[in-house]
């Protein structure tokens, strides 16, 4: 008997996580996203000891003047409102916000989403009828309105931010997740499951689940996008939860000031931030396919 | 051959329910298979031979119908079983299954190890290291070097993938292994490597098989007794000498005219005219009688029973007593063709 036999469960697992390390550093655009998030995740966790002022605080410039609307310079790296609030600090602790929200209704959009499609596809008949229908019923609702009103009713507070954007973005993940289920069901392997006696559960979870893992992983971060886009959309219309700072807030507060025209690099610096991150998790998802398609995989 | 059957199949019938009306995919079949032997299931693509076995395994589609007066395994009543305790104590572990185009029955996305030691772990409370030996051992049994059991399906031929699915339905020591085609979609040398390995394995084990192929060659060489299936009805079955040498039913007689001799490598090849009959309805009459140059009006109207000639040796048709005759009428061209 060769080697092969006596690797245990946990040499597996650790050749598993190294080889999923690999795959994203294999792959240029994947590699560019994974130290792009990183670096917003460095900024998030550290946000407070990171910020050089506090994020409402009128500054002074070297010379002791206010400074309002100050362009980008050595002490004011990304310049100042026109109140004199640091726009940097208040770039770095509303990455915070920003990712906790695209984390949080990502992950869970994309639980219910991948949930309600694996169930509605593998058993079909009346439950995918029901499921379908209702999802329907959730594409009927225009998405931004729809998470106006939920805000607008709950309350303009960040649990309630999440959840009104992870109440109506599972739909599109349901859908999609659905239709691939459908497609692997039929596949051989599958019956070759059933007859080797695997449950429901397992054909679902542990067979159908990885193969559609692709999608889901782009789903997800497509949610994940979604969310935080979604969530400057409802802050930048004066619905967001007005105790945090985040990237849409911020642009919020520059259309209150009516200094859009003036301050270039007050909308530029959290637009850039918002696409940077957005990007990154499509470049991460891209080369995520691999992992669960290893016939991409280069050998 | 003369202990307890190991597999009883009693009148099982099983239908498609669909737009057009039901099709009778299988109808009245009954056969046993006995520890320890080889059990060909032969027949032309749509008679049926995979719907019967999906249906001792419950692996039929939601809109196929079955029942059966009984079907048991080792004296157990393996149809009316609970689905959990069929799936959990049956499947794999006493019936395993190596699937039509086994070539495509692996999972793309675990190693091919990976899922036999699933196989393993679903119905044993084996631990990861001695089911990764078991499969070490399984590797070899089928000629597979065990360095592979980490390869992900899409790196493996055709043959390999093969040989791992036999692996897999190895796995557990079922007592009845069920084949279907397992050589369809390899070429000739690789199918016969396998089906001498398939031989050899049945050496080693003490389960029985049952080999369903369309490939009269391939179960000729393989099968102890054989089954021939015709329009979802058993139409013959024998011990394979006694199906070659004194075939009794005219679709057999056909059969053995549409292949190749080695020994009478000048005879001209006959086919049967005609295709096989929709299964759409009930039918009345013998499912051949279309394309029987021996029918009679009694074949129109009335299903023959099965009637034993000897032991092993069951056939269904109303001229069964008239065998010899036929025999020497069906070697002429002019009988099928006219």
């Amino acid at each position: 008997m060769s080697d092969a036999a006596h690797k245990t469960w946990y040499q597996v697992f650790f050749r598993t996580i190294g080889e999923h390390y690999q795959i994203i550093h294999g792959n240029f655009l994947g590699r560019i996203g994974f130290w792009v998030i990183a670096f917003f995740l460095f900024v998030a966790i550290l946000a407070p000891w990171l910020a050089p002022h506090e994020p409402w605080e009128m500054q002074y410039d070297s010379e002791g003047n206010f400074a309002s609307l100050q362009m980008p310079s050595w002490e004011f790296p990304a310049g100042t409102t026109h109140l004199g609030y640091d726009l940097l600090s208040q770039l770095i602790l509303a990455t915070r916000t920003t990712l906790i929200i695209g984390a949080v209704s990502g992950f869970i959009s994309i639980l219910i989403g991948a949930n309600i499609g694996l169930i509605s596809g593998y058993y079909g008949g009346k439950l995918d009828e029901v499921l379908m229908r209702f999802t329907d019923i959730l594409y009927g609702m225009p998405f931004l309105p729809f998470v106006i009103v939920l805000i607008a009713l709950f309350g303009r507070k960040l649990e309630f931010v999440i959840l009104a954007i992870v109440l109506i973005i599972w739909r599109t993940s349901a859908r999609v997740i659905r239709a691939q289920t459908i497609a692997i069901k039929q596949r051989q392997f599958i019956v070759a499951a059933r007859a080797r006696g695997c449950s429901d559960f397992r054909i679902i979870y542990r067979h159908i689940l990885p193969n559609v893992l692709p999608l889901l992983l782009l789903y997800a971060s497509f949610n994940i996008a979604w969310s935080i886009i979604t969530e400057a959309s409802a802050s930048f219309l004066g619905f967001g939860d007005g105790e945090t700072i985040s990237w849409g807030g911020m642009l919020y507060e520059l259309w209150l000031s009516g200094k859009t025209r003036v301050a270039w690099w007050w909308f530029a610096s959290p637009s850039l931030c918002i696409i940077l991150l957005v990007t990154s998790l499509v470049f991460v998802s891209r080369a995520y396919e691999e992992v669960a398609n290893p016939r991409l995989r280069k050998r | 051959m003369n202990s307890k059957p190991l597999l009883e199949v009693n009148k099982l019938n099983i239908r498609y329910q669909t737009q057009d009306g039901d099709v009778h995919a299988v109808a009245d079949v009954s056969f046993k298979v006995f520890p320890n032997e080889v059990f060909g299931i032969a027949g032309e693509s749509g008679c049926g031979k995979s719907t019967l076995i999906k249906g001792i395994m419950r692996l039929l589609p939601v809109n196929a119908k079955m029942d059966a007066s009984s079907i048991k395994y080792k004296d157990q009543e393996i149809d009316s079983m609970r689905e959990k305790n069929f799936r959990e104590e049956v499947l794999w572990k006493q019936i395993s299954l190596v699937p039509q185009s086994a070539m495509n029955s692996l999972n793309p996305v675990y190693r091919v190890g990976e899922q036999i030691v699933e196989a393993i772990q679903a119905h044993t409370s084996q631990g990861i290291k001695e089911a990764r030996e078991r499969v070490a051992e399984l590797f070899d049994v089928v000629g597979l070097q065990s360095e592979f059991m980490d390869s992900f399906p899409h790196e493996f031929s055709g043959g390999m993938r093969q040989r791992a699915m036999i692996a897999m339905a190895l796995a557990l020591d079922p007592g009845l292994i069920v084949m279907d085609e397992p050589t369809t979609g390899l070429d000739v040398l690789v199918q016969e490597r396998i089906l001498r390995r398939i031989l050899e394995i049945r050496k080693q084990i003490r389960s029985s098989i049952i080999l369903i192929t369309h490939d009269i060659a391939v179960i000729a060489e393989m099968s102890d007794r054989i089954a021939v299936m015709y329009g979802g009805r058993i139409m013959e079955q024998a011990k394979s000498i006694d199906l070659f040498e004194s075939p009794c039913h005219p679709y057999t007689l056909g059969l053995k005219n549409a292949f190749p001799s080695i020994k009478h490598l000048d005879q001209e090849l006959i086919s049967i005219p005609g295709s096989p009959p929709s299964l759409l309805g009930l039918q009345a009459g013998c499912p051949f009688d279309a394309r029987c140059p021996f029918s009679s009006d009694r074949c129109k109207k009335d299903i023959p029973e099965v009637v034993v000639k000897e032991k092993f040796h069951e056939v269904s048709c109303f001229r069964h007593t008239d065998a010899p005759e036929l025999r020497e009428h069906a070697t002429k061209l002019s009988t099928w063709h006219y």
